[in-house]
């Protein structure tokens, strides 16, 4: 009886390190869509259907706050600030990360950053320019990156598309960000580490 | 028959066991001391509310306003632990994708050393397939954007290690009839991904412009409960600037 006893302990102190062990957590993931770039890196293309990917509009003074009940704070330094969360969604249509676009201004300077999160990825911080090219869009600095994003350097864009569409449940719009991804030299990787 | 239901008795007590060995495992030291508490180099300190419904606005996937205690025990292994609280305000989209199903996002006032708002910063963060229970690792891989008027712009990586907070806070608060935990609790959440635990801060615009940088979360913990989460806390950031480009003091301070 003992023996049998003692037997279930260590099967039950095998089985808990071995479940624990074999634990893991498993993001989800979509596929990838790129497509490669004649000159060089990888293309890659979002898309957020406006208004329904809308999680957040935080600017002081606005009307209808998204989401309701948002109390966005009133001090002076943020006056000039306005930050925007959505849902970002590949060219399937399916969701696939949230991202931030942050715009503002500070004495002469006008800042417009986005941080793309895809949880499955990594993270992309992305800063625009602010003065809007021909064409009706903006062009922006990779800056930085996390995870598979790290090693990239390259640029991205953000346009607004109005939709044209007559459906009763169509969105009003899309913005659209396509980034172009380009491997990080080595001299810049070398350049950056004697600084 | 007694055989059998001797050895079911015996599993449970082995693995029962092996939990409470692991989670009381003295091998699995918490990381008390911050390499950046004892920097000599100039550093911005940046105080918010880890609290869901003090901050401006946060979302998950909003399970915790259905799930059961059995979810909700189930959960407490998985990072990041504040899942366990609503979305605010309540009207919130909620983030239900199969993809974003595991990811927070929270949006809070940042403020400085003098406790005056200083800007605003936004948190992304995911749970990570680093994780590794046995290791004493239930990792986090989370994201900041952070915009100081006074300052500029920055973009903040790190891994984060729930693990000594799930070990000190969440788990006696589950473990309690009342489901919640009292106490001050003091701890680094960056464990990486710089060599020392330190998080990888890059300035994106202002005077941090172009500069790279280390920085370290921890957060302050009064009270906690399984069923909606963290309830008084308070966590703070603190980013250490390069010492060749320390012109300009603004809110930053010196230890």
């Amino acid at each position: 009886m003992l023996k049998t006893f003692l037997l279930g302990i260590v099967l039950g102190l095998l089985a808990t390190a071995g479940a624990l062990y074999g634990y893991s957590v498993d993001q989800v993931r979509e596929a990838s869509i790129l497509t490669v770039n004649p000159n060089g890196g990888s293309v890659e293309s979002f898309h957020i259907n406006v208004p329904m990917d809308r999680i957040m509009i935080g600017a002081p003074g606005q009307s209808g706050a998204v989401p309701a009940g948002l109390d966005w704070p009133t001090d002076e330094i943020l006056a000039d600030v306005r930050a925007e969360m959505f849902k970002i969604r590949n060219t399937r249509d399916t969701v696939i990360g949230v991202a931030i676009r942050t715009a503002a201004k500070n004495n002469e300077e006008d800042i417009i950053d986005w941080v793309l999160h895809l949880p499955a990825r990594g993270s992309v911080f992305v800063q625009m320019d602010a003065t809007p090219r021909e064409g009706g869009f903006r062009s922006g600095e990779i800056r930085a990156g996390s995870r598979e994003f790290a090693p990239l350097d390259g640029f991205m864009t953000e346009r607004w598309v109005a939709n044209t569409s007559v459906e009763e449940d169509a969105p009003i719009g899309r913005i659209e960000l396509t980034g172009t991804y380009t491997a990080r030299s080595k001299q810049t990787d070398g350049e950056e580490a004697n600084q | 028959m007694k055989y059998i239901i001797t050895l079911i008795l015996g599993f449970f007590i082995g693995a029962g066991l092996f939990a409470v060995g692991l989670i009381y495992n003295p091998f699995m030291s918490d990381r008390n001391l911050s390499p950046l508490s004892v920097t000599d180099a100039e550093v911005i300190t940046l105080n918010f509310s880890s609290v869901p419904n003090e901050t401006i606005a946060y979302t998950n996937n909003g399970n915790a306003l259905q799930q059961s205690r059995l979810e909700a025990a189930l959960r407490l292994w998985k990072a990041p632990i504040r899942s366990a609280s609503p979305p605010h305000p309540a009207k919130v989209l909620q983030l239900w994708e199969a993809p974003i199903r595991s990811t927070e996002a929270m949006v809070t006032v940042m403020r400085d050393a003098r406790n005056q708002t200083a800007g605003i910063g936004i948190k992304f963060s995911s749970d990570s397939e680093k994780s590794r229970l046995l290791h004493g690792e239930t990792i986090a891989d989370s994201v900041w954007y952070i915009y100081l008027p006074e300052q500029g712009s920055f973009f903040i990586e790190q891994t984060e290690n729930y693990w000594p907070f799930i070990r000190a806070v969440a788990f006696p608060a589950w473990r309690s009839s009342a489901n919640n935990w009292r106490g001050n609790w003091l701890g680094d959440m960056t464990s990486g991904p710089g060599a020392l635990g330190t998080a990888a801060v890059s300035g994106g615009s202002g005077r941090v412009q172009d500069l790279e940088m280390n920085g370290v979360e921890s957060l302050s913990v009064r009270a906690y409960s399984a069923e909606r989460g963290l309830v008084g806390a308070e966590g703070r950031l603190i980013i250490e600037l390069p010492e060749a480009r320390d012109e300009s003091a603004g809110d930053s301070t010196t230890p």
